[in-house]
């Protein structure tokens, strides 16, 4: 059983049906990321969790007790508000120590669990700050040790880090991690930033209009995504339409329409539809002046298209190329800068061959 | 851009000097007649605080000024709590249908003309039978006063975030005591700013009160309008500047509590 079980929930604002009979099993202890466009439903279905909104159907089950209708201060369940919500009138200490006082525990120990929380978010000697008197940083926090002070059996928290720069947000990402395993507590984070999502959660599941499309680790959901819409949501994709051409122990051949025949590995599930799409990340196409000589002792095919580099992204650690093919079609490529000095970098308007292997292809159906 | 806007040129001088006097000369020179020795309103005697002595001697009065600040304390209170009440239901009531209904019908008495609001109240009481007096007075200015409470307070609530109540509910709160602990504590400055208002709209009111008030309980302002039709006696100078001093620190006060309440209004915001 597990500790969380959503099961089949549904909610609408008037015609608009912000979560459509969706469910989900969390695992207690589990780092778990709803990832979506803005409007996907995710934080709908957050607020639902929290008690702020009734499912219109489905059950919401805690510990095996349903919980849907439980009004929002009787959940064992607290959350972290996305502007943080701190109190403007009450000061570190009384924020930390709302929920506490309202849990009726003794004043002792309230003083020992607010130093605790002081402590585990490093806000030493901030205790009778006011939150306007704060900044960013140690807002979000103050918002942290508050919601984590009752010992909730579930942290939700609605976008964290979305206010803070990307250098704290880098930096807090790995906090919330580590204070995460340190405590051993579930957290269910809601994200539109795939990145953040990546980094923190064990888990991710992806939402659009209301459903739960694809539920997988950070690495299956990049590496296996479910559908052409999720490889497109989830990082960069160069996608070729095309039709499955011939198929011979595992390996496809699909003729496209941008990119002419490609061979593709396939895997499991076995794809059975006729017209597909070809899909190739950016860093697992790989450009060079010539095209490789053969498929070299390889065990897998590699497919190689003739371009001209029509554009060229410097990013540090990366630099990216858009490759025009002689159908017109764009390959987006993505390598690394291994070195300080460019001696392998492209120009725009040279010619190149862009290559990748048949395994590192996908092939969607939609 | 900004320093040249902001210079004091010969010609703003002037024209701010002569804004400020067309406002505040008429109130000037009732305050200093009111410190008038002569009996002749028109005629300087020298300096004397004959007429206030006379104020605090001349007993109906003060049973009006006692009676004006006590319809004006109640009312306000009254008004206050009605009104916020109401902000509160126009501002969080999502689920209050008719709530478009239901706020025109309140700020409707912005609008209405005094007479028109008077003459009604009037046919109201009479029809219920109701002693005129001090409680019709009462009534009839919260009724008049409770929108202006309401528009104070409703501009702060919308003002508020909502997910700091959410907190507080989440935190263990029931939506009472989100309210108590939480809300109010953060509208508390606009519902002073609300009640002083109230407070000096009562006080001041002619129109609504003479429509109301009955016999033997006239307002402060109704009885100064009967005396002054017999000609201005400098006493009525004297009292009428002590009503300006009580406005003008009530008004200081209101300001201050909203300015108190715009700032916290902006840390309640998010980043």
């Amino acid at each position: 059983m597990p500790l969380l079980r959503i099961e089949g929930v549904a909610k609408s604002f008037g015609n608009f049906r912000a979560v459509d009979k969706l469910s989900l099993d969390i695992r207690a202890g589990e780092f778990f990321a709803l990832l979506g466009p803005s409007g996907c439903g995710k934080t709908t279905l957050l607020r639902m969790l929290a008690g702020f909104e009734t499912p219109d159907e489905g059950r919401i089950l805690l510990g095996g007790s349903d919980i849907a209708q439980v009004l929002p201060h009787e959940r064992p369940v607290n959350m972290m508000f996305q502007n943080y919500a701190l109190f403007p009138h009450l000061s570190v200490r009384d924020n930390i120590a709302f929920g506490l006082k309202r849990a009726g525990m003794a004043r002792k120990d309230i003083a020992i669990r607010v130093a605790e929380m002081v402590a585990l978010v490093k806000l030493e000697g901030m205790e009778k700050r006011k939150p306007d008197q704060l900044s960013g940083g140690q807002r979000q926090r103050v918002a942290l040790a508050r919601s984590l002070a009752r010992r909730p059996q579930v942290l939700l928290l609605d976008e964290p880090l979305a206010a803070l720069d990307k250098k704290l947000r880098e930096s807090t990402q790995g906090e919330l991690m580590e204070l995460q395993r340190r405590l051993g507590m579930t957290f269910i984070i809601v994200t539109h930033d795939q990145e953040e999502a990546m980094t923190m959660a064990g888990r991710i599941g992806v939402m659009d209009a209301g459903r739960l499309v694809q539920v997988a680790t950070p690495r299956n959901l990049y590496e296996a995504p479910a559908s052409r819409w999720i490889a497109e949501f989830v990082g960069d994709i160069n996608l070729f339409n095309g039709e499955v051409a011939a198929r011979d122990h595992g390996r496809l051949t699909v003729k496209t329409t941008e990119a002419g025949t490609l061979a593709v590995s396939e895997l499991w599930p076995p794809v059975t539809k006729q017209v597909v799409s070809v899909a190739i990340r950016p860093e697992k196409v790989k450009l060079s002046r010539r095209a490789p000589a053969t498929d070299a002792g390889a065990s897998q095919a590699i497919n190689r298209l003739e371009g001209v580099v029509i554009d060229v992204n410097y990013l540090g650690g990366v630099t990216s190329y858009r490759v025009k093919l002689e159908t017109g079609a764009v390959v987006r490529s993505s390598m690394a800068n291994t070195a300080r000095l460019d001696v392998d970098a492209y120009l725009a308007g040279q010619r190149v061959v862009a290559w990748f292997t048949a395994d590192d292809c996908l092939v969607l159906e939609q | 851009m900004a320093s040249t806007a902001t210079r004091l040129t010969r010609f703003n001088m002037t024209s701010l000097a002569a804004g400020l006097a067309f406002l505040y000369l008429p109130i000037g020179i009732l305050v200093i007649y009111s410190f008038n020795a002569s009996r002749l309103v028109t005629v300087w005697g020298g300096w004397s605080l004959r007429w206030y002595h006379e104020f605090f001697n001349d007993r109906a009065m003060l049973e009006a000024a006692w009676m004006s600040l006590s319809v004006a304390a109640v009312s306000a209170t009254l008004a206050t709590l009605l009104g916020t009440l109401a902000a509160v239901g126009l501002a969080r009531g999502e689920r209050f249908r008719g709530r478009a209904l239901f706020s025109g019908m309140l700020y409707s008495p912005l609008v209405m003309p005094e007479v028109i609001s008077g003459l009604s109240l009037l046919l109201l009481f009479v029809a219920l039978n109701a002693e005129r007096g001090f409680w019709t007075v009462t009534i009839a200015h919260t009724t008049l006063t409770m929108c202006f409470v309401t528009v104070v307070v409703q501009s702060r609530l919308t003002a508020l975030d909502r997910s700091l109540e959410e907190a507080a509910m989440d935190l263990g709160c029931d939506p009472v005591r989100a309210f108590l602990l939480v809300t109010l504590p953060l509208i508390l400055p606009a519902i002073i700013a609300g009640w002083m208002l109230a407070f000096t709209l009562s006080l001041d009111d002619v129109v609504i009160a003479s429509f109301t008030t009955g016999p033997g309980s006239a307002t402060l302002p109704i009885r100064i309008y009967s005396e002054v039709r017999l000609g201005v006696k400098p006493e009525i100078n004297a009292i009428c500047t002590l009503v300006i001093a009580l406005i003008a620190v009530i008004i200081v006060i209101a300001s201050f509590a909203s300015k108190l309440s715009n700032a916290r209004g902006e840390s309640a915001a998010p980043l």
